[in-house]
């Protein structure tokens, strides 16, 4: 069995250090500004959560039909967590074992949760944006409302914009320290 | 050649003649005047400027320096525009001994200070027919307490408050009898008296209560100022009709030389009334407060004041000559000088603090008001400015040892030095200005950069309204040696005195808007789930929501004619700048403007069958117009049973 090197042990840590930030900042925002929301409004997704101007921008949902978001209607806020959860203590394996082939094994596995977590992000968007009640006062022929999965979208009057929060770009830099580290382990063999 | 020559004078001394033209109000305006009063699209004005609404009874507020009106709070008057006094919530506010008195005549505010300057925490308003003080809150700009003054008429010399705000005052401008004796008008000198009451203001509430008033002779207590710094126990209170006249006051209350400044040593008033040398005697009064998590007015009337008789008191009231029925009476930022300005006199006596004190040491009196000592004139002058102008009103301080006196008769803003008492500058006012507001000029700190003269008379000043015009103010640029006049806007009631602050004393405090969890209102509606219909008696209550864009219930029937239908609108928005607005037809009562996470009641008692649509009146999103709903009223004893819903349609219903 081949050993990990130094390296390779010390990114372990960090890797689950950064995503330890998950449970004390938001990883996703979605910021909207109209005009007549001089001041924008913004809805950050935790780990476990969604909060922000979340019943303000359910308010205004109701004109186009779209579903009200409600915390309890994730149960990837349930998956998610176990998931993160289950791959830190992943590392605590690798860290005691000092295989490399656990390391890839666990690297192949982040990327599998964060392949997951953005088809699912995109499929969550894509419901909210094209299911919408059929009754809904205002309906714009051909108009659906997905947000962007990342970037800039003009939704009617407003301006959308999506991107990662704090612990969603420590989430990003674990990724990368992980790819990078596996090329390192694979190159050093 | 002598007669072209003739010719040609004659035509140049015509030409000279055409441009002999009075001097009009346009040549007072310069060229950047402008710049200094524009305010560009999404910049804010750099000063809250709070005016009496004057008859009006409301008090509005301006923005300066571009002269913006922002909002009127309605205090002493009903105000349909929101509900104010028509509201089950807000018609105890109004409250009085005599039922509920919807007008009254606003004349004086002050802003509430700490260590003689403002905190931006109240704003005192005064009632002058129905005597009452009201407390507005500066966070939310409600009116959130009115006191009735009882033994007074007239309240006129208030709302001033001491230094932080421990009292607020108000003195009787009208005689009266104390107590309800019938006695004949001619009694005058033995049976009617002024007072001055003393108000105490709670340090963190905020709530008022009459702590003791101070009995004094029948003569009309005019205006008044607390001292600050070195004259901080004091208070100073303008008279007239010291004649004691109560028939014909322009003739009959204008034939002494001098009436007189009152001086009250305020903290030895209130060392008296600790010491019980006081006299509690009946008076009812109302006090009328607004719960803020109830969202409740209530009216409680007391039944008792303390009296201080300045006979059992000695060393509490002192009289100082002034000249000529004096209106003004105002207090330099130091507290040293004291301004009295005679309505009909020819010059601006000053007093010195320092020297009316030692004037009481030496006991320099000339004599005795009804057993009040009188101060000798020459003791207590520092000094007297010498022909500012016609008919001096009002004085005002910029803080760099300046005063600027507001000239009714002549029609000016006179500036000039407290320090040699010679006249500076003087700048016209179209036409007749009342009260002069600086911000803070009253204050120890003082913001002299502008100043606003409240003027009487309009006339030529805007578009012309047919008889009834509003009233005219101005802004002078005050930064320099000379004013400069910068603007003219106009106001609305008649404004008396002002008050301004820094908007950032008071901007980033304001309440967007009601956390909903907090509303103990009786009625609330938590959610459109809570949405009801009671019936009790002939008592309905409607327990209503409103959010974009409807109301629950929208239908209700088994209503009849003759009820009494209470509709308790919760807004159940939570964003700013989102009120909903009720009203139902042929109600005679007014409509409500319900600010998100508010509770208000309006009540209706229809007197006829049919249909009454409801709606909401604040035109609050893309879907406001179809914001509404239906009431039935049916005759009284039909058979309609009780029902109301929200999407409820005839083919829902039987689907089910």
């Amino acid at each position: 069995m081949k050993r990990l090197t130094k390296a390779g042990l010390i990114s372990i840590p960090i890797v689950v250090l950064f995503l330890s930030t998950l449970w004390l900042a938001p990883m996703w925002r979605i910021d909207m500004r109209a005009p007549q929301y001089p001041d924008g409004l913004s809805m950050q997704i935790w780990i476990n959560d969604v909060k922000g101007d979340v019943p303000i921008i359910n308010g205004l949902n109701h004109y186009i039909g779209m579903k009200t978001i409600h915390r309890d209607d994730f149960r990837e806020f349930v998956f998610m967590p176990i998931a993160i959860v289950l791959f830190m203590a992943g590392g605590v394996l690798v860290f005691l074992l000092k295989s490399k082939r656990a390391y890839y094994i666990w690297t192949a596995a982040f990327l599998v949760i964060a392949l997951c977590s953005f088809t699912d992000f995109y499929l969550w968007e894509y419901n909210y944006g094209h299911n919408l009640d059929p009754n809904a006062p205002i309906k714009v022929p051909g108009m659906s409302y997905q947000p962007p999965l990342l970037g800039y979208k003009k939704l009617l009057n407003f301006e959308v914009l999506s991107q990662p929060d704090l612990a969603g770009w420590f989430y990003c830099a674990a990724g990368v320290v992980l790819t990078v580290i596996t090329f390192y382990e694979w190159k050093k063999k | 050649m002598k007669r072209l020559s003739l010719m040609l004078g004659l035509v140049a001394a015509t030409a000279a003649m055409q441009s002999c033209k009075m001097k009009t109000a346009a040549t007072a305006v310069q060229g950047d005047a402008a710049s200094k009063t524009y305010v560009a699209p999404g910049k804010y004005d750099e000063y809250y400027n709070f005016v009496s609404g004057g008859f009006n009874g409301q008090v509005s507020v301006y923005g300066l320096p571009s002269g913006r009106l922002l909002k009127v709070i309605p205090v002493f008057s009903v105000f349909p525009e929101n509900g104010y006094g028509y509201s089950e919530e807000t018609k105890a506010m109004l409250n009085t001994t005599n039922g509920s008195i919807p007008w009254d005549d606003q004349h004086h505010l002050d802003l509430s200070q700490t260590n003689g300057e403002q905190d931006g925490r109240w704003l005192f308003a005064n009632a002058n027919n129905t005597p009452r003080i009201a407390r507005i809150d500066l966070t939310t700009f409600k009116t959130m307490e009115i006191l009735q003054i009882p033994n007074s008429a007239g309240n006129h010399s208030s709302p001033f408050i001491t230094e932080n705000t421990e009292y607020v005052v108000a003195g009787t401008r009208f005689s009266v009898p104390l107590g309800s004796e019938d006695v004949p008008i001619s009694s005058f000198k033995e049976n009617f008296h002024s007072t001055a009451s003393f108000i105490s203001v709670d340090k963190n509430s905020g709530k008022m209560d009459i702590a003791f008033q101070i009995v004094l002779p029948g003569m009309n207590l005019d205006l008044s100022h607390a001292g600050k710094g070195p004259s901080h126990d004091w208070f100073f209170f303008s008279s007239y009709n010291t004649e004691q006249a109560y028939t014909l006051l322009e003739v009959n209350a204008s034939q002494k030389d001098k009436d007189y400044i009152v001086a009250v040593n305020w903290k030895k008033a209130e060392e008296y009334a600790k010491a019980g040398k006081g006299k509690k005697v009946s008076a009812p009064y109302a006090h009328n407060t607004y719960d803020e998590h109830t969202q409740t007015a209530t009216s409680v009337i007391e039944n008792e004041v303390l009296l201080l008789d300045p006979k059992d008191c000695p060393d509490m009231v002192y009289m100082i000559p002034c000249p000529k029925s004096p209106h003004g009476c105002d207090i330099d930022p130091s507290g040293e000088y004291i301004v009295g300005s005679g309505k009909l006199a020819a010059l601006i006596p000053v007093f010195s603090f320092s020297k009316i004190t030692k004037a009481i040491g030496d006991k320099q009196f000339e004599g005795d008001f009804k057993g009040i000592p009188i101060l000798k004139y020459e003791s207590a002058l520092y000094g007297e400015v010498q022909k500012p102008g016609l008919g001096p009103l009002h004085t005002e301080f910029d803080g760099r040892g300046n005063a600027y006196t507001s000239m009714f008769l002549s029609s000016e803003v006179v500036k000039w030095s407290l320090k040699d008492l010679k006249v500076l500058d003087r700048a016209p006012t179209y036409y007749s200005v009342g009260h002069l507001m600086i911000p803070g000029g009253d204050t120890k700190k003082p913001a002299g950069k502008y100043l606003v003269a409240y003027n009487k008379i309009t006339k030529d000043r805007f578009l012309p309204t047919g008889p009834e015009l509003a009233q005219s103010a101005q802004l002078y640029d005050i930064s320099g040696d000379k004013m400069q006049l910068v603007l003219d806007y106009p106001t609305f009631g008649e404004p008396h005195y002002a008050q301004a602050c820094a908007a950032s004393l008071i901007k980033d405090k304001q309440v967007k808007f009601f956390d909903i969890n907090k509303n103990k209102h009786s009625y609330v509606a938590m959610g459109e789930k809570n949405a009801k219909v009671v019936r009790q008696g002939n008592r309905v209550d409607v327990y209503m929501t409103a959010i974009r864009s409807h109301l629950t219930p929208d239908n209700i029937e088994g209503v009849y004619v003759g009820d009494e239908v209470y509709f308790h609108v919760t807004n159940l928005e939570q964003d700013w700048d989102i009120p909903h607005g009720f009203a139902i037809k042929n109600n005679p009562n007014a409509e409500l403007l319900i600010m998100p996470g508010e509770t208000v009641t309006l009540k209706f008692v229809p007197e006829k069958q049919g249909i009454y649509p409801f709606y909401c009146t604040d035109f609050c999103s893309a879907l406001h117009q179809e914001m509404s709903g239906y009431l039935r009223v049916s005759p009284k004893g039909a058979n309609v049973p009780l029902k109301f819903g929200t999407g409820e349609t005839a083919e829902t219903v039987a689907a089910k």
